[in-house]
């Protein structure tokens, strides 16, 4: 049964690598596109709540100089939740933010990701495409700070 | 000294309600709406979340609403929010190096890897009032080269390059120096760590900051800077979860650090080389970031064996003023009734005037 | 959906964090300002053995992420529990904690480690929760001191003797010292740094 804290040896680092994937995906695309995602699939699954949507804190850590010893620069909001699925599946969600729905959804997404017979179909129906929405975003952004990349030209100076 | 004053309620209640419509000001006017706030007075936004400590936009423009626009009531409200909140994580420091740059400058390398890329920037504009906006006018589109999308480059930072060549000090990277102090956990004691005092000027007031940095360029403590990097744009955020056990991304904020280069020095021990002061605020805050790195530099004069003679190398001096929502509450709190206090002056200056009377009067001769 | 339940093998917190914690919270506070005070708390919280209802409901109440947590070597196993629910750090020496945990107050090692505070900051000073097998408020040992209107009695079943001696010492140091709940199943008393105790 798949469980969320890891196991005494630890999951495979590839399924580690593909979770922080989709919980990254998840924490960062825009709620409504969560909420759109989760009324897609039919039925909506039941969960129980483990750890109801809670907001609070996270403080921020920087470095000195940029690389160097870890200060304290402030802090952010964040809304994490836990739930369980029917079948024992526990899901966990820790977003930027204080909405609280979208912290539910995300965790419940979570679950749901993490059983086998769900994860292709997902992955490619949900994840993938927020992936790709955030990432348009990010080549619409880059695309416009790229035009104001200075070329400069040198001058030839007389002696 | 204070004495209970009771009465007043229906008048406080009723200044409540005046400030209520002082807020909203002309109902004919359109109210304000907070993505407005967000989005068009974004830099009011940055200040405020980084003053306030609390990066959440949303907050942010609801307490500069609030607040009528004033940003230290604004800084008020969301520290007074954030005590509410519990704290639910300490995230991994942010690392700025991977940063989704937006703006990038050097005044130290022209060519530098990565290029100079200017971003939404004031500088170059001519600071003219630009009356098109009074009357609504539309934004002229970026002209983006046509063709491919741009392909990410790598932007190492400049100390990066310097460092590689033992001209600059290395980073305080000392494993053994222990967990990071944090202000908002335990009170300020002197002389502070420099993490301390990091965490001290990233809240602290910008004008306060400013006119300390201004101090120095202009000889109260000179330190020779160089504006080796200034950087804005997105980076993620990760913490790690204890039933996880691995780093996730919660998201992603707005950063703009500066990492200033000062004058050298040298030992006979070591060679001489460039040192550094460091600046890194929420949002778009540039102005903010480069003053933090003047004063952080100026700051660690002890430390780098020079004589502490202006006000901003004086830590107690600059830590222990750098906060406006302190700084403001003590001012402010001249408001409250000190009527029996000042009645004990006036009976004091009266005997005083009296005696001093008395005892210029000629005598009866 | 249901109420809030828990991971497998973790067990229950408190079903409304919010109203469960502010209760708890009054009953701690009682029991701490009125040493000799016996409160019932922790109703349906479920935590792993070994760990009492009443004292997952102290940790539930007071522990977060600020408070460093020591567990004896018998209650290390609750240590997901205490992770998940009040999200502290669970750190590996008495010295380093804000609150510590005996699951069997017949074995203290280590009792004497905890941070007693400083002249400056007295409130640096640990809190312990130590189970006992019984606890009760006629016959055992006399209190006095704050909070006690002349004297009050607390009888504690399964307590190392060595303790009573501790506590004397820890007195002495007042306004230092470490603050004391002794926790049996549901219920629990206090003996803060400021009481007095003789024996019967």
């Amino acid at each position: 049964m798949p469980t969320a804290a890891p196991s005494r040896d630890g999951p495979e680092p590839a399924a580690i690598h593909a979770r922080q994937r989709w919980m990254s995906v998840l924490a960062k695309a825009p709620a409504e596109a969560v909420e759109r995602a989760w009324r897609d699939l039919r039925p909506p699954p039941g969960y129980d709540l483990l750890r109801p949507a809670e907001t609070g804190l996270a403080m921020i850590q920087a470095r000195m100089g940029g690389s160097g010893r870890p200060f304290h620069l402030g802090e952010m909001t964040m809304t994490r939740c836990a739930v369980r699925l029917a079948d024992g599946t526990t899901g966990f969600s820790h977003i930027a933010g204080r909405d609280r729905r979208k912290a539910e959804l995300a965790a419940a997404f979570d679950a749901l990701l993490q059983r086998p017979a769900d994860q292709a179909r997902l992955l490619a129906d949900v994840i993938a495409p927020m992936e790709r929405a955030l990432l348009a975003r990010k080549q619409a952004t880059a695309d416009k700070v790229a035009a104001t990349k200075v070329e400069f030209f040198t001058l030839a100076r007389g002696d | 000294m204070y004495v209970a004053v009771k009465g007043g309620e229906r008048a406080i209640d009723n200044a409540h309600r005046l400030l209520a419509e002082a807020r909203r000001g002309d109902p004919a006017t359109p109210e304000l709406s907070l993505d407005q706030i967000d989005q068009q007075l974004a830099l009011a936004v940055d200040r405020v979340m980084t003053e306030g400590s609390v990066y959440d936009r949303e907050l942010a423009a609801l307490a500069v609403k609030q607040a009528r626009g004033d940003l230290i009531e604004a800084i008020f409200l969301l520290r007074a929010y954030r005590t509410t909140l519990p704290r639910l994580a300490v995230t991994c420091p942010v690392d700025t190096a991977r940063m989704s740059v937006r703006r990038r400058i050097s005044a130290t390398f022209k060519d530098l890897p990565g290029g100079q890329v200017l971003g939404p920037t004031f500088d170059y504009t001519h600071r003219l009032l630009d009356f098109s906006l009074a009357a609504g006018g539309g934004v002229e589109p970026v002209d983006t080269p046509p063709g491919a999308p741009t392909a990410p480059t790598a932007t190492p930072k400049v100390a990066s390059l310097l460092a590689s060549e033992g001209l600059i000090e290395a980073d305080d990277a000392d494993p053994a120096a222990g967990p990071a102090g944090d202000l908002t956990r335990q009170p300020l004691t002197f002389p502070a760590g420099r993490e301390v005092r990091l965490q001290n000027l990233a809240r602290g007031d910008e004008g306060f900051l400013l006119s300390l940095a201004y101090s120095t360029q202009r000889g109260y403590g000179r330190s020779h800077p160089f504006a080796g990097e200034i950087r804005m744009g997105e980076v993620a955020i990760e913490i790690v979860p204890p039933e996880l056990g691995f780093p996730v991304e919660i998201g992603e904020i707005t950063l703009s650090e500066c990492e200033m280069v000062n004058q050298f020095k040298g030992s006979r021990t070591e060679p001489p080389q460039f040192t550094r002061g460091y600046g890194l605020s929420f949002g778009e805050a540039e102005r903010k970031a480069m003053a933090m790195a003047l004063v952080d530099r100026s700051l660690r004069a002890a430390e780098l064996g020079e004589e502490a003679t202006a006000p901003a190398q004086d830590g107690e001096f600059v830590l222990m003023h750098s906060d406006n929502v302190e700084a403001s509450g003590f001012l402010q709190h001249l408001k409250l009734p000190h009527y029996v206090d000042f009645q004990a002056e006036l009976v004091m200056v009266r005997q005083m005037r009296h005696d001093a009377m008395a005892a210029a009067e000629p005598g009866d001769g | 959906m249901s109420g809030p339940l828990s991971p497998p093998g973790l067990g229950a917190g408190f079903a409304d964090p919010v109203g469960d914690a502010q209760r708890s919270f009054r009953r701690i506070m009682d029991a701490m300002a009125r040493p000799g005070t016996v409160v019932e708390v922790g109703g349906a919280v479920m935590p792993p053995a070994p760990l009492m209802p009443a004292t997952a409901a102290v940790l539930l109440t007071l522990a977060d992420l600020d408070t460093p947590l020591w567990l004896d070597p018998i209650s290390a196993d609750a240590a997901g529990y205490v992770a998940f629910h009040c999200g502290c750090t669970v750190v590996p020496a008495p010295e380093q904690a804000v609150f510590g945990v005996f699951a069997d107050g017949r074995r203290l090692d280590g009792l004497g480690r905890f941070a007693v505070g400083e002249a400056d900051y007295p409130d640096r000073a640990a809190t312990v929760v130590i189970q006992v097998a019984g606890l009760g408020t006629t016959g055992g040992r006399r209190l006095s001191g704050p909070g006690i209107d002349g004297e009050a009695r607390l009888a504690v079943d399964g307590l190392d003797d060595g303790f009573w001696a501790f506590q004397a010492g820890n007195r002495l140091l007042f306004p230092l010292g470490i603050d004391v709940v002794l926790a049996c199943g549901h219920r629990l008393a206090a003996l803060p740094r400021s009481v007095t105790v003789r024996e019967a």
